[in-house]
């Protein structure tokens, strides 16, 4: 079927099978190989991206239902000349061990403090009608979707919090 | 994955028509659950029909004083809904106990009443399951079911529902409303919306082929405190061993549904009747007729102290 995907500010037409997931667009017909490949069933956040600014688990995801969607993926976030805050906050925290989640983890970050400033509550939230906020509870709840197996969670709550202006 | 054919549907109508006109054809909105079966071949739909450009995807004040949550909601938009977290917190708090931001963005209302259980024995299509297929047989009697169910179940399938959100709206008393390949609309009370497995486990709700999920309605709000109390193995993004819905009002009367222990929310309404008199009074009675098994029997006096603690938070 052909489609059109806005990915990181660009479009691009493919013509793909049915069963093609958005993540194996992006890395096998895109060759955008920052996002991964992880448990491949919505478990690991590996493969997590931005959809229309929203972030989704993109192997859970048929590329021919996002016809005319804007994706970023980590690659479209920043670049190594030019780190996206996030990314430059990893490196100096030390967000990452082997690497591999890092992109899902990173994209998952961006969008847990845009959900944050939205408004959007939280499991761990005590007041539900009040604004939540940046803290490591809140970040920790936030990100459970994205496993690391290296297990490199402080850090990455740290980097988070840089970025969302509080203390870590 | 099996191949399959695709079309993205333009009205309410002609999705309702196009799956009932072919036998496979499924609806896909968010898809989470779907695709997950899809890749383990679990689920092989021939032809799927998206309905994410239908108009479903507002929540809105009705006549009544309660609100309308149209099918496309996501799980995350419902959860934040400043009406929602504020007359209906209990339905909020099911949301964000449940999956994780990333599948909460993707979930919609209508696919999480629709989800599929989560017994492994469902997913390993190397064992038996009525469920998957039916008269195979049930590998997860006798087998490790410290999951599954504990009452409501039958010989054929002690699978759970897996939940949150829907026990929450079985607790606020919801509607369910359809519309089918004729046109015609009816609004089906969400207690009667899922079925308990008994010989057909196959057959999970009361939908007929090709009836399309338009929205759920509540009631006007009920007052009282709201609490979600779900137990599980990890603290965040698991399935619930037990979960406790409850709304409590300043007189120590109100409502109680529980998640994780039966093929749907349970929640007993004679029961939730005992609340002043605790939490054992209430489960004595909504576990009635309990049939756990050696691996899930803790299941029982879990709910009671779920339960208990809910009651004592009502009263700090």
């Amino acid at each position: 079927m052909p489609i059109m995907l806005k990915v990181n500010g660009q479009s691009r037409p493919l013509s793909l099978d049915t069963r093609t997931t958005l993540l194996d667009a992006l890395r096998e017909h895109l060759h955008l190989t920052g996002t991964k490949k992880g448990c491949d069933h919505g478990q690991c956040g590996a493969c997590t991206v931005l959809v229309n600014g929203r972030r989704i688990n993109s192997c859970l995801s048929l590329a021919i239902m996002h016809d005319g969607d804007e994706i970023t993926t980590i690659e479209g976030l920043g670049t190594p000349d030019k780190l996206h805050p996030m990314q430059a906050a990893f490196v100096k925290h030390d967000g990452y061990q082997c690497g591999y989640c890092t992109p899902g983890q990173i994209c998952s970050a961006v969008a847990v403090l845009e959900e944050i400033a939205r408004g959007v509550p939280s499991h761990v939230q005590e007041d539900l009608t009040a604004a939540p906020r940046a803290t490591n509870l809140e970040m920790r709840e936030r990100m459970s979707g994205n496993i690391c197996r290296c297990g490199a969670y402080s850090n990455i709550a740290e980097a988070m919090a840089e970025v969302a202006g509080v203390a870590g | 994955m099996k191949a399959f054919t695709y079309e993205r549907a333009k009205d309410p109508l002609a999705a309702a028509r196009a799956v009932a006109g072919r036998p496979g054809a499924k609806f896909i909105a968010g898809g989470t659950n779907l695709l997950d079966l899809m890749k383990i071949e679990v689920e092989v739909p021939t032809h799927l029909v998206d309905v994410q450009d239908l108009p479903f995807d507002k929540i809105e004040q009705t006549p009544q004083g309660g609100v309308r949550i149209g099918a496309l909601v996501t799980n995350t938009d419902l959860a934040a809904d400043p009406r929602i977290r504020r007359d209906y917190a209990v339905l909020s708090r099911a949301i964000v106990a449940g999956a994780s931001g990333q599948l909460r963005n993707k979930a919609s209302t209508a696919g999480n009443l629709l989800q599929r259980t989560r017994c492994p024995y469902f997913y390993d299509t190397n064992m038996a399951c009525n469920k998957r297929k039916p008269g195979s047989g049930c590998a997860a009697i006798g087998g490790f079911s410290r999951q599954l169910g504990v009452i409501g179940v039958s010989k054929s399938c002690i699978a759970t529902f897996p939940g949150d959100m829907p026990v929450a709206l079985r607790l606020l008393d919801a509607l369910v409303e359809t519309v089918d390949p004729q046109g015609k609309t009816r609004a089906i009370p969400i207690a009667d919306f899922h079925r308990l497995w008994g010989d057909h486990p196959e057959m999970e709700t009361v939908l007929a082929p090709g009836e399309l999920i338009t929205a759920v309605t509540l009631p006007a709000p009920i007052g009282g405190k709201h609490y979600y109390e779900k137990v599980r193995d990890r603290a965040s993004y698991a399935f619930a061993l037990v979960s406790v819905a409850a709304v409590i009002q300043p007189d120590g009367s109100g409502r109680v549904a529980f998640g994780g222990v039966a093929p749907k929310p349970w929640r007993v309404e004679a029961a939730e009747a005992l609340l002043p008199q605790g939490a054992a009074a209430v489960t004595a009675k909504a576990f009635a007729g309990a049939t756990p098994s050696k691996d899930n029997a803790f299941k029982l006096p879990l709910a009671t102290r779920a339960l208990a603690s809910v009651i004592a938070q009502s009263k700090a």
